[in-house]
């Protein structure tokens, strides 16, 4: 169980207190600047704000069998080779672990990625190795922001589903996200909306209409979403 | 790798210990006493000097560079290099020391620098603030050396000084080795302890601090050891460029682009760089009086501007 009790960094994140459960799928949407990525990182105890985390009754103290933390900027200054990259994952200083670096990079589908310099790949590519290196120590928690960002449709898919089956092997994930159709896959979202969490609850409670046109200020029809 | 750099260093450092203006066989069989303090004397603290140094900026600069994230960082962009030449400069002229005073002199330099930079960048800093206050530091001490040395007392001080600027390890002694040793070894074990955190730092700060890695602490562990391995090197040797700046970009492909794995044979390699090149210049015709530094600097800089060519 993670727990966050009243985070908060003005003027980005009011005061917001949350329980997230282990074998849960969380997501967490809103618009551009409302505050996911500062509330995702405060649950990572990484906030300079205020408030803190307790996982399962204690204070959070990072590790990376505990919880994993990924960031949305692709960047990566040193042209190491991927599964290099994937290994770091594993914590400084330890072991090399071929076997648990090779199944992050196979469930993230980028086995054939293995040896190349992550500075010469896609945006997209890159995006996947470093989501195997978030979970290449198979933490309790993963933290993650905006991971299906930069993806196809088809690797869009392959990851909700392997954050589904992490979910089920009691893996607490939670992840910021755009795509409202890839949203409904999440067992809980999150609406956040001006530093405030607005809307708390199943999918198809958070994305009813009202709420889409009046946070989002969109609507569906025959054609998708429309601008209202 | 690391055997291969080891073993060069070993046989630079024979060839430096053997080779030089003066053939110490010829000598030890006509007057061994004078061959023996020769040996002793200059010979020994010049190749244990060069090794040293030439670690102390090689791990520095890998560390920098990992540390910053940046392949374009030196040791340099910290300041105690700048500290250290500062204080060596003022020593030599108001205390009119010798080569002892200057080296003590730059030894408190490299520290006040660092005191500076630490309270300029403040508790808990980034990396960006801290770099930042690094480069202001070093402007700050450069303009005090142009001043100190506009204000020399006499033509002779100035070029005196101006030649020790350049960097060299010409007619040092044993008293110099004995007090640069400890401080650059101290700064290397403390940069080799620092490699794995560094390693992580490669995906990011949050994502390294979300690993365990305690970034003030390492990044304050870091820029200390930075501050003795290459302010120690500075106050007895002078100012010699490039090397920190180099050599890890010679060594990163080797150990798969891994920043702080590359911290040994970085100093491995800066180690047999800076033989060899005083080895170099120790070999020059007489009348070509070139020095150390500028040396480094002439191979380094073209090397430089091919890395940045290579980047566009």
């Amino acid at each position: 169980m993670l727990e966050a009790i009243d985070l908060s960094r003005p003027p980005m994140l009011a005061p917001t207190s949350l329980v997230l459960h282990p074998g849960q799928l969380t997501g967490v949407i809103g618009p551009n600047g409302a505050g996911k990525t500062t509330l995702l990182k405060a649950l990572a105890g990484l906030s300079r704000g205020q408030g803190h985390v307790r996982l399962d009754g204690q204070p959070f103290v990072p590790h990376p069998r505990r919880l994993a933390w990924l960031p949305a900027s692709r960047d990566s200054v040193w042209p190491m080779p991927a599964s290099a990259l994937v290994q770091l994952g594993l914590g400084p200083a330890a072991a090399p672990d071929p076997a648990a670096v090779a199944a992050a990079l196979a469930a993230c589908d980028a086995t054939a990625l293995a040896h190349r310099p992550v500075s010469q790949l896609s945006t997209g590519e890159r995006a996947r190795i470093l989501l195997a290196r978030a979970i290449v120590a198979r933490p309790a928690w993963l933290i993650l922001d905006e991971p299906i960002a930069n993806l196809d449709p088809g690797h869009r898919l392959d990851v909700m589903a392997l954050l589904a089956d992490e979910a089920a092997r009691g893996c607490g994930a939670v992840l910021a996200l755009h795509d409202l159709d890839l949203a409904r896959r999440c067992e809980r979202l999150l609406l956040i909306v001006g530093g405030v969490v607005v809307c708390d609850g199943p999918p198809e409670f958070v994305l009813a209409p009202g709420i889409l046109a009046t946070y989002f200020g969109i609507r569906r029809d025959n054609h998708g979403f429309q601008r209202i | 790798m690391k055997a291969g750099l080891a073993l060069l260093c070993i046989v630079l450092a024979l060839a430096s210990l053997a080779l030089g203006p003066v053939d110490l066989a010829a000598l030890w069989a006509r007057d061994p006493e004078l061959a023996r303090s020769l040996f002793i004397e200059l010979r020994l603290p010049r190749t244990g000097l060069a090794l040293l140094i030439g670690a102390g900026l090689g791990a520095s600069g890998a560390a920098a560079q990992a540390l910053f994230r940046n392949p374009l960082a030196s040791p340099d962009v910290l300041g105690p290099s700048s500290g250290a030449a500062l204080g060596a400069v003022l020593a030599g002229y108001f205390l009119g020391a010798g080569v002892i005073g200057m080296a003590m002199g730059g030894l408190a330099g490299a520290g006040i620098s660092l005191l500076l930079l630490l309270a300029l960048a403040g508790r808990g800093a980034g990396t960006t603030r801290l770099v930042l206050a690094g480069v202001a530091v070093s402007m700050l001490l450069g303009v005090a050396i142009n001043l100190a040395l506009s204000l020399a007392p006499s033509p002779f001080a100035l070029y005196d000084l101006m030649f020790w600027l350049m960097g060299s390890l010409n007619d040092r002694s044993l008293p110099q080795l004995a007090l640069a040793v400890p401080l650059i070894l101290i700064g290397i074990v403390l940069l080799l302890r620092a490699a794995p955190a560094l390693d992580t730092l490669a995906l990011g700060e949050e994502v390294a601090q979300s690993l365990g890695v305690g970034l003030s602490a390492v990044q304050a562990r870091v820029v200390v050891a930075i501050a003795l391995a290459t302010g120690a090197g500075v106050a007895v040797a002078g100012s010699i460029g490039f090397i920190g700046l180099i050599v890890p970009h010679l060594v990163r492909p080797y150990v798969g682009h891994q920043p702080g794995s590359a911290v040994l044979p970085s100093a491995l390699a800066g180690a047999a760089l800076l033989s060899a090149a005083d080895i170099t210049v120790r070999l020059l015709p007489a009348g070509l009086d070139l020095r150390l530094g500028v040396l480094t600097a002439l191979i380094g800089a073209p090397f430089f501007l091919c890395l940045i060519m290579g980047r566009r």
